[in-house]
């Protein structure tokens, strides 16, 4: 077993993420301090958690690039409520958050399953459609920190046993998905789907149901994501999170998540969006402008997705893809 | 799918698909319908609509990007997409402002425009059918590396000073109300076309959309096709950020942010099939002019620009799960 993983892609990415963490250590050192890195998973939680849920709709062949429109929809349903009625708790914030999240999930869903839209041309229109709704709801108006309750604004930050309360929410969500996809029934329905749907077919899984829990299960966790970003930086626009959809699937693609599907692990994903969170994060120590980070982060998706198609063709996918074609 | 139909009710018709439904059943008409819609209901919402130079003006919502979706048509039916086409008219208009510090002249800029558009192309292009990377996620590294290098060289400035001859190309009119970037819309429109109508690389386009195997299996040498076809993709995103870039008089590195998605929308509005080997360039010409009147009619009666996006988005998906809901329906 510990062979398998250090043969795996996961060790790769463990030792560039440690390699990239030393040698910004070397040139400003405190960076790899635990608390600093703490601070960076912190920063990186919500990549982390959307980046799970890409993962799900990934595996099933799918896409979902309306996440960063539900997001930012979420949250500004989330904050104009906390705004408007300062007495309806946190919590209930948060499963509204939720709820709202699962809605447009499953709306990307159900045109995938029922009517058989490709998922990139459902979710490309819901991108822009959430996204103005955002506009219609707000009227362009912005939610700011003095508008918004302190609860509100503190669930994230609460501090409990050293960490706040956003990492924990994402050691959650990695805990949760650890098991959904290893251990249960329908995580590795999301892997059959995915990696050959006819043979899905045959052993009694119904495709189009596998995804739609996936893109459901994906709004969800945007939805949660949705509250956390505008509760964490205190402020909701409609422009929140713009773009956001790209870097959650490249963290996809760092972390060795097949987009032909049917390829990829949780370990991986979260080690995707961490090795691009500590490159956000160490921008700004090392002095560099941040107007490198999108340079960085196109190169550093190119040069992923090169490796993964070398090491995926050692596998001998190829076989398998072609004996699809002909069926 | 009419087949299955006709056999479910147990009775054949002597053609299934004659010349004249194929034509009353086509997605073109679908749309040119929806097209005259949105037309009748512009000159009805507002009084201005009809005016020539509004009309005119009209044009410039949608003659870049629709360039770049002749392109992209043939592109997405070979089955491979480019999202960087955006990053590379950031890319091409920023080496252009760059250039212009320089003193070079109209001429100058025009090819260096074309060149960065080619080379992005050949990029994606050598990165996809070389190492046989998935298109669509090079091009969102692409996409974010081209533009990326735009935020490098500019950050938060922005190169201006663009000659009056260079300007012309995004301003000026070749006659009376037609403008100059209408008239490369109608060009490339005839041309791409021709290109995929009516020649061999255009049926060969089709074939690698609808099976790449067979095509190659039939001597179409598949990975030229889809080298040549990124690279008139690159080629195409250049001649729009030179249009671009001269209507606009100066480079910011946010420059067309987000047009990959309209572009795309546009071409499958217009009917390309997103899993390839289907779709027509008229098709993209009527989204174009669909896309197009709605932004301008929407913006004739003071919707703001992101409500906008929520109706071609609607639009999108609506056009094409009406149809299939429909045959749905029906069945049950």
């Amino acid at each position: 077993m510990i062979r398998d993983f250090i043969k795996s892609r996961e060790a790769i990415l463990v030792a560039a993420l440690i390699a990239l963490i030393l040698v910004v250590e070397s040139r400003f050192s405190g960076f790899a301090a635990p608390g600093n890195l703490a601070s960076v998973f912190n920063d990186t939680s919500i990549l982390i958690i959307l980046a799970l849920g890409q993962t799900l709709v990934i595996l099933t062949r799918c896409i979902d690039l309306s996440l960063a429109s539900n997001l930012a929809l979420t949250g500004m349903v989330t904050a104009m409520i906390n705004a408007a009625m300062p007495g309806v708790p946190v919590i209930a914030l948060i499963a509204i958050a939720i709820g709202l999240g699962v809605v447009m999930g499953m709306f990307n869903g159900i045109l995938v399953w029922k009517l058989d839209i490709p998922p990139i041309v459902v979710t490309l229109g819901t991108l822009t459609i959430y996204r103005g709704l955002i506009f219609l709801i707000s009227g362009g108006e912005w939610v700011n920190s003095h508008e918004m309750g302190e609860a509100y604004k503190a669930v994230p930050r609460f501090d409990l046993l050293g960490l706040p309360v956003l990492s924990w929410i994402a050691i959650a969500v990695i805990a949760g998905f650890a098991v959904l996809v290893n251990r249960t029934a329908l995580g590795r329905a999301f892997y059959a789907v995915g990696g050959n749907p006819h043979a899905a077919v045959y052993t009694g899984i119904d495709v189009g149901k596998t995804r739609f829990a996936a893109f459901t299960i994906a709004g969800g966790l945007a939805g949660l994501c949705g509250y956390l970003w505008v509760s964490r930086y205190a402020v909701a626009y409609v422009d929140v999170a713009g773009g956001f959809e790209l870097d959650v699937v490249a963290a996809c693609v760092i972390g060795g998540i097949s987009i032909a599907g049917g390829l990829g692990t949780v370990t991986g994903a979260v080690l995707g969006a961490l090795f691009l969170g500590t490159i956000k994060n160490a921008l700004p120590v090392a002095g560099i402008s941040p107007f490198w980070q999108l340079a960085i982060s196109g190169a550093a998706i190119i040069i992923a997705v090169a490796f993964n198609a070398q090491s995926n063709r050692k596998q001998g996918r190829i076989i398998l893809k072609s004996a699809e074609h002909a069926s | 799918m009419s087949l299955a139909e006709d056999t479910r009710t147990r009775s054949l018709p002597d053609r299934l698909n004659g010349p004249g439904t194929r034509i009353l059943k086509s997605w073109e008409l679908l749309l040119f319908g929806i097209a005259v819609l949105i037309f009748v209901a512009n000159t009805q919402a507002s009084p201005y609509f009809l005016d020539p130079w509004n009309l005119s003006d009209a044009t410039f919502n949608f003659t870049e990007k629709a360039m770049i979706g002749f392109a992209m048509a043939l592109l997405i039916i070979s089955g491979e997409i480019d999202l960087s086409v955006a990053g590379i008219i950031a890319l091409a208009s920023t080496a252009m402002g760059w250039a212009l510090q320089f003193g070079v002249g109209t001429p100058g800029l025009i090819a260096i425009g074309l060149a960065v558009g080619l080379l992005c192309g050949a990029f994606n292009g050598v990165l996809v059918t070389r190492l046989g990377l998935p298109s669509i996620v090079v091009t969102i590294g692409t996409m974010s590396l081209f533009r990326g290098i735009s935020y490098i060289v500019l950050g938060d400035q922005a190169f201006n000073g663009y000659p009056d001859s260079f300007a012309w190309l995004g301003r000026g009119y070749v006659f009376w109300v037609i403008s100059f970037e209408l008239t490369l819309f109608a060009l490339f429109a005839v041309i791409y076309g021709v290109v995929l109508h009516k020649t061999n690389f255009g049926r060969h386009v089709y074939t690698i959309g609808n099976n790449p195997m067979a095509a190659r299996f039939s001597g179409i040498r598949v990975e030229r096709v889809k080298m040549i076809l990124f690279l008139l993709t690159g080629l195409m995103s250049g001649i729009a950020a030179i249009c671009l870039t001269a209507r606009l008089g100066s480079t910011r590195p946010s420059i067309a942010y987000a047009w990959e998605l309209e572009v795309v929308t546009m071409v499958v509005l217009g009917g390309v099939s997103i899993l390839g080997g289907s779709g027509s360039i008229l098709g993209v010409v009527i989204a174009a002019l669909v896309m197009g009147m709605v932004t301008f009619g929407l913006g004739l009666l003071n919707v703001p620009g992101i409500v906008m996006s929520i109706f071609i988005g609607g639009l999108l998906i609506g056009v094409i799960a009406i149809p299939r809901l429909v045959t749905k329906l029906r069945r049950a």
